[in-house]
């Protein structure tokens, strides 16, 4: 352009108003991230017989990740088959009217709060599951994973898992439903004109198409499940062992339930070290929800092969 | 100058020290008006959260010029924040140390820190057993079992303290708190000194013994006791409800919790040495063997200076837990918390404690 076309006074404003609100989020960010360091550092540098049950800041931490990443893992495990289920009835098998109002009940889902969760979790679905676990402790006992003693009150990691499952189905449902719907019309007809039945285009065109959305979504869930606390709170009877055992009543803690639960009669050291393990939740979360960038990144790309 | 000073009299007269509450009137839930006006900010033990919200209601109705805050942050929280000078008492569900008590004096501009024993709550030892309504355990066995060396129902020292009973060939399921906690505390702390060659464990507010059922508050313990054939665990007694509650061996008998008990063991056990004038702590004698008394209590301690830079500050926290230590105010605690009122000995040794806060003017 020749001539500069003029800036007008709104412009300026909604680019002063644009630019601030995107500086705004990143110093938040930065301060949010400074205060966990700081807090963290007397930790990190500071001698383990000075925290509490003169255990290494590690050690105390080993436990609590493995927690938090066993319970994720289990949410993802259940809740990622059940979101490609849900969201290919609603954008290829419903009827138009049943997928609207049935997409509208899923995302519905997303907003009952997390308490109510963790106190159905506690209250409902863990005695429920008690003969369960009891059932998979005496015939399954030779995995290692159902190796028991049963708990006799259901409140066990794979309790946690399924409910954290439950929470985070809503928002992998709505991405891949988004994703399922955007295949292209004409690859999906060029594959049913090929004699295709209705398993085998989804197969074959929309599955492919949907993949890294699928994954993404998966990322999210994963972390939200990762960042989850009262509802693990109520659920998980956590003791602090590390092990593969999912039915036991003697459970790791996840570091976000771990922090709830210990912070309010913390003082001193305590609270850095709570602090800092929130700072390892921090790093977890960020390194998931980047691979999550990372991946809708290329998915991009692939968009423009769409015709 | 008004007619009806009931409470007042009875305050007075265990105060001969002070003279300001003479004036005073009956307020409609038992506290005295003192005519004073002003504002005072309290922090601690959440364990005190329910009895502090009644004791708060009750003085403000009496007193609608006064506002009084309480923000349970925990015990820790409460002493820190009354040794940095950030509130005007505070709520412990233990004192300070005596090594602690020269930090914890610096807001109290060259007084010393008053440590009062204001709320004692029963704990109770609670469990599931489906035909069992009554049970018997000695100290030896309640640490054999949440030490996880009694792992059976039917095991034969469980047995030896209940002849007779029908017990069950079932897990047993202890449950514990989750959560750092002032119950946890003072229920390790009673398992250490009576049965201390059962329990290895020192007393701690963080739960010592690994793989149990693990839960969230006294509510958390309850509702997983609840949910669970053959759980037993510990929680204040007010949220017990409809569980079975075990009766702790005292002596040569066996002791079920009660307020009377309960207050009976704080009234009967020795302050301890080497404290000040005001500062009164309570060594409990958890290993008693007299069987009135029940070994398994709380005791919460409502801390304050013994000197305020403002005198309407003194006069509104003396004013305060002259209240909460009063008949009125301790009745009000038991019906809202299920605490157990202190006995008259120990009152007057409180109060003759609030009667030592003054203002510096």
């Amino acid at each position: 352009m020749t001539t500069p076309a003029k800036v007008r006074l709104g412009d300026r404003v909604f680019a002063g108003l644009s630019t601030g609100s995107g500086v705004l989020i990143l110093l938040v960010l930065a301060g949010v991230a400074l205060f966990l360091v700081v807090e963290s550092l007397p930790v990190l540098t500071a001698d383990p017989s000075e925290l509490p049950g003169e255990r290494t800041f590690w050690s105390y931490l080993g436990p609590l990740v493995f927690g938090t990443l066993v319970a994720a893992l289990l949410a993802l495990l259940f809740a990622v088959p059940l979101s490609i289920g849900i969201a290919l009835f609603i954008s290829h098998y419903a009827p138009r009217r049943l997928a609207r109002s049935l997409g509208y009940v899923i995302d519905l889902l997303a907003a009952i709060p997390s308490v109510i969760y963790g106190l159905w979790g506690a209250l409902v679905l863990a005695p429920y599951l008690v003969p369960t676990y009891r059932w998979l402790a005496e015939n399954a006992g030779w995995i290692p994973l159902f190796a028991g003693p049963a708990s006799s009150t259901g409140r066990t990691i794979l309790t946690a898992g399924l409910v954290l499952s439950v929470m985070i189905l809503p928002i992998m449902s709505a991405i891949n439903r988004e994703v399922f719907l955007q295949t292209p019309k004409l690859h999906e007809e060029a594959s049913l004109a090929l004699g295709a039945t209705r398993w085998e285009m989804i197969r074959m065109t929309v599955l492919p198409y949907g993949r890294s959305g699928i994954v993404s979504g998966a990322m999210l869930g994963l972390g939200r499940a990762l960042g989850e606390t009262i509802a693990v709170l109520l659920v998980l009877s956590a003791s602090g062992a590390v092990t593969v055992n999912l039915i036991s009543q003697s459970n790791p803690s996840t570091i976000p339930a771990n922090i709830a639960a210990q912070f309010p009669e913390a003082t001193g050291i305590t609270v850095n070290l709570l602090i800092a393990s929130g700072l390892v939740l921090f790093v977890i979360t960020f390194a998931v929800n980047f691979a999550a960038r990372a991946i809708l990144a290329r998915r991009s790309e692939f968009d423009g092969a769409a015709g | 100058m008004r007619t009806a000073r009931i409470a007042a009299a009875l305050v007075a007269a265990s105060l001969p020290l002070t003279a300001c509450y003479s004036d005073a009137n009956q307020g409609n839930a038992g506290a005295v008006s003192t005519g004073l006006s002003g504002q005072v900010a309290g922090a601690g033990s959440s364990a005190q959260s329910a009895a502090m919200q009644a004791w708060i209601a009750g003085f403000q109705s009496a007193n609608s010029e006064v506002t009084i805050n309480y923000d349970p942050v925990g015990s820790g929280g409460g002493r820190d924040q009354f040794a940095e000078g950030g509130v005007d008492f505070a709520g412990s569900d233990r004192a300070f140390e005596r090594e602690e008590l020269a930090e914890a004096a610096k807001p109290c501009k060259g007084g010393s820190v008053l440590q009062l024993p204001l709320y004692v709550s029963p704990i109770a030892v609670a469990f599931n057993l489906e035909g069992v309504d009554e049970l018997n355990l000695s100290a030896k066995v309640l640490a054999g079992i949440f030490d996880q060396k009694i792992r059976r129902w039917d095991d034969r020292s469980i047995a030896a303290d209940n002849p007779g009973l029908d017990l069950p060939d079932l897990e047993i399921t202890p449950v514990n708190r989750q959560d750092d906690s002032g119950t946890t505390e003072n229920f390790t702390d009673y398992l250490h000194a009576a049965a201390p060659e059962q329990w290895p464990h020192e007393p701690d507010g963080v739960w010592p013994v690994p793989g149990g059922e693990a839960a969230n508050g006294n509510s958390g313990v309850v509702q997983a006791i609840a949910a669970g054939e053959g759980a037993i665990g510990y929680a204040d007694a007010s949220q017990v409800g409809g569980l079975g509650i075990v009766s702790v061996g005292v002596g040569d008998g066996f002791v079920p919790y009660s307020p009377e008990a309960a207050a009976a063991i704080v009234e009967a056990s020795p302050r301890e040495s080497g404290r000040g004038p005001g500062d009164l702590v309570v060594e409990l004698e958890r290993d008693t063997t007299d069987s009135g008394q029940y070994p398994i209590v709380l005791v919460s301690y409502s801390i304050a200076c013994s000197r305020y830079d403002d005198p309407v500050v003194a006069e509104l926290v003396a004013a305060f837990l002259s209240y909460v230590a009063s008949e009125q105010g301790q009745a009000v605690a038991a019906q809202t918390a299920g605490s157990a009122p202190l006995a008259p000995g120990l009152r007057s040794d409180v109060l003759e404690a609030i009667a030592l806060i003054e203002g510096t003017a």
